[in-house]
């Protein structure tokens, strides 16, 4: 139990407590939770010592869930109810659905979003991913006996606006706080970079149960610049088991398969592949429930050959991604391999040959990207001294861009611009006392609509009436640190700035989370008023704290009278949060609060630029 | 967006002159040092305006520094800086020498699709052409003759295009 801290009556949390963060990989196969310990990151264990947790969750007739081994155990006798790799479906429609007729579910087709029919109802991605992140939170609680401040998630560099978001949402739904959507590949490179002291250009090889991702990084000391990426968000090594797969089911000539044979075949190519990593040669052996026996041995060679497109389509993803940063592989000082999938020895040579140099290996190839997202979080959290901060520029890793006539696509924000990053651009009205306007933004590389991913269908309300043209109608399109992106928009002909309605076609809403909540949750079975209580006072002191700290280094900025407005609003925040007992008195009070300091925020800010470029201290000038 | 009337221009905002030649390695490190104040990264513990201010922050250093780092933007800029508008859309005009250039490259990059050697050949020409018309727009930055400076820009937007062209068509040889 951690010591008990007593602060003098009056004041805040003593601000030196530290902070448990914890950073998560949420894996396609596999997902792991780690956090950092005496300055070292480190891998949790459950309470039988392992460290990777299956990524499946099994759904019962009377709603209770099982997860990791325990589902794990079910997947062959329980194949329609116990979900396997449902990163594969965060954020996708039916249509983007591969591999359907080797998938044992039965799919629903919902817009924006498949879902899965199970015994105990129909499950979006979504909730099934909150339903893994709630067991790793809840690892991580007993793990460390105390509350976890924040997490950072991480996901495929090439995750779309729609497979972050997805992401995020499950995150919520788990009853986590989301310090950072972190890249995956960006993980891997702050673990090897920060533990090999490592300086100039780097490539990260991340070949992932279900995601591929290229990066290519610049490293010096205290900075991690992503200067490109690409990859293939629907690649990863549950292809080579679905290859191998085909491959026997041609051999043998089998007629179409049972859900639990389909599943026990794939079962049996996965372990035969990650044989054929050891050994030249490997043997498929089953017995499905017809009673037929399937016997193949298959040797590494047939293998390779077999999935050796699948690895030509990872390097020209490297080579693209080495295009967009204008370098040549000679330029390139190492190349880290990251996600269990690069085991496999005909990637290593892949990789070997192109590079002309032998890829490292010394991390882990299943733990490291964990390993980084909790030196991350425990570097949000604020547990580092200013010293040792470290700075990490990523960028979008597909372009946005906005539907114009006949189905083009003209792009607004162009793939690898580093975040966040924003964009203007005016519209006007066609029609006289036109008071709508419909914007639909994609995301990809295609000039065609139709062949970029849909994010969003806008819909602008509330446009004064105008003669055509008249209006000016400036849209912003903002994507922040986690690469999700944001919609602005404002009328600025009219006299008055008209703030404009917009509403995403699809995504979860927030009242579609606070259902989900409501349902049952895993997550959710404390009481939630009392949870969402003790949220907001944790705002309030965080936010008491914040300023306190702030006015005690740049209170010099403000007037006398400034900073005693500040004080005086801190200190009736503070007299609230003691007694008050609704949640939603307590928001508002903290939302109040916060808005008397937007213009020391900002002259704090400028202060801390003009300090940064002249290396002085702004009191000395 | 936060109060920037401290910096009102990208150039200013990273402590530089507003002029074309430019040390990058300056640039580079002003951006740096900005950003490692400013990033949202940096103020995840600070109030919700604190962390708002950061992100446009943050934002409006990104966009003033790919705006310098790239020569062909970095003049952009400077000409509007200066009351010269490019008027992209609207004025596609460009000397007839310039485009019977343009053309016999399109001509070359059609009709030698599959020929790596020769689009190589075409691309240092290209290559060429593009460093020349920098230096071309350094001088005339540098001399203040924005009017011709802006036509120099948007033979550079024209090089540029191909030039991204042609790379495509050589990966996919190579």
């Amino acid at each position: 139990m951690a010591l008990l801290q007593i602060a003098e009556p009056g004041m805040a949390l003593a601000p030196h407590e530290r902070k448990i963060s914890i950073g998560i990989d949420l894996g396609t196969t596999n997902s792991l939770v780690a956090i950092v310990k005496d300055a070292l990151p480190k891998v949790l264990a459950d309470i039988n010592g392992k460290e990777l947790f299956p990524s499946v969750i099994r759904y019962l007739p009377d709603g209770r869930t099982q997860g990791g081994y325990d589902a794990l155990e079910h997947v062959i006798d329980d194949p329609k109810n116990t979900i396997v790799s449902v990163k594969r479906f965060m954020g996708r429609g039916l249509s983007d659905v591969s591999h359907m007729e080797s998938s044992p579910y039965e799919f629903i087709d919902e817009p924006g979003m498949v879902k899965l029919r199970t015994v105990a109802g129909d499950k979006t991605p979504v909730e099934v991913s909150a339903e893994i992140l709630a067991r790793l939170r809840q690892l991580a609680e007993d793990s460390v006996q105390d509350e976890i401040v924040g997490a950072v998630i991480t996901v495929p560099a090439y995750f779309d606006d729609a497979q972050r978001q997805a992401t995020k949402d499950a995150a919520q739904l788990a009853g986590l706080k989301v310090l950072r959507l972190l890249n995956e590949p960006t993980a891997a490179a702050i673990a090897y970079g920060l533990d090999n002291a490592s300086e100039g250009i780097y490539a990260v090889y991340d070949l992932g149960g279900g995601t591929f991702d290229i990066s290519i990084l610049r490293m010096s000391k205290g900075v991690f610049e992503v200067l490109s990426t690409g990859g293939d968000s629907a690649l990863g090594g549950d292809d080579f088991d679905q290859c191998l797969y085909s491959w026997v089911l041609e051999q043998v000539k089998l007629s179409p398969l049972a859900p639990q044979d389909q599943r026990a075949l794939l079962l049996a190519a996965k372990q035969t592949k990650e044989q054929l990593s050891l050994a030249p040669l490997a043997n498929v052996h089953l017995t499905l429930s017809t009673g037929a026996v399937v016997h193949l041995e298959v040797s590494q060679t047939q293998f390779f050959e077999i999935t050796q497109s699948l690895v030509s389509k990872t390097m020209t993803s490297v080579r693209k991604a080495l295009r967009d940063a204008h370098l040549q592989t000679q330029d390139v000082k190492g190349v880290v391999m990251v996600g269990g999938a690069t085991r496999m020895p005909h990637v290593q040579a892949a990789v070997a040959e192109l590079f002309a140099k032998q890829p490292l290996n010394n991390l882990d190839p299943d733990q490291v990207v964990a390993l980084g997202a909790a030196m991350q979080a425990d570097l949000l959290a604020g547990n580092q001294s200013k010293n040792n901060e470290w700075l990490l520029l990523d960028v979008i890793p597909l372009s946005l861009g906005l539907e114009t006539m006949g189905g083009l696509v003209e792009k607004i924000i162009p793939r690898n611009t580093p975040i966040p990053v924003a964009q203007a651009q005016e519209f006007t009205t066609f029609k006289d006392g036109q008071t709508g306007l419909s914007l639909h933004v994609v995301q990809g590389e295609r000039e065609l609509v139709d062949a970029c991913r849909s994010l969003a269908r806008f819909e602008l309300k509330g446009i004064p009436p105008m003669v055509a043209g008249a209006a000016r109608i400036r849209v912003t399109f903002q994507v922040d640190a986690d690469g999700l992106l944001s919609v602005h928009a404002i009328e600025e002909s009219s006299s008055v700035q008209t703030s404009i309605e917009i509403k995403p076609s699809y995504g979860l809403s927030d009242s579609d989370i606070t259902r989900m909540l409501q349902d049952g949750f895993a997550s959710a079975k404390e009481d939630m008023q009392a949870r969402s209580l003790r949220e907001e006072q944790v705002e309030a002191e965080r936010l008491i704290e914040a300023v306190g700290a702030a006015l005690e280094q740049d209170g010099y900025l403000l007037t006398d009278i400034e900073r005693a407005l500040i004080r005086k609003e801190m200190a009736q925040l503070h007299n609230l949060v003691q007694t008050e007992q609704d949640s939603s008195i307590v928001r508002k009070a903290v939302e109040k609060a916060a808005k008397t300091t937007d213009h020391f925020a900002e002259k704090r800010m400028n202060a801390s630029i003009q300090k940064a470029l002249t290396g002085k201290n702004v009191a000395e000038i | 967006m936060a109060n920037l009337s401290a910096s009102d221009n990208y150039f200013t905002f990273f402590g530089l002159l507003p002029r074309f030649k430019l040390d990058t390695s300056v640039l580079d490190q002003a951006y740096l040092a900005i950003q490692k104040e400013v990033h949202p990264d940096r103020h995840t513990n600070g109030t919700e305006a604190e962390q708002r201010v950061a992100m446009q922050l943050a934002t409006y250093a990104n966009t003033a520094y790919r705006t310098l780092k790239d020569p062909i933007q970095r003049g952009l800029y400077l000409c509007q800086l200066n009351g010269v508008e490019a008027h992209l859309e609207t004025n596609t005009a460009m000397p007839v020498q310039f485009l019977m250039k343009q053309m016999e490259w399109r001509e070359t990059l059609d009709e030698s699709a599959e020929d790596l050697s020769t689009l190589e050949t075409l691309a240092a020409e290209v290559g060429q052409a593009h460093q020349n018309a920098v230096i071309l727009l350094e001088e005339e930055c540098e001399k203040g003759h924005y009017q011709k400076a802006i036509e120099t820009v948007r033979g550079l937007l024209f090089i540029d295009k191909f030039a991204t062209e042609l790379d495509d068509a050589i990966a996919e040889l190579a």
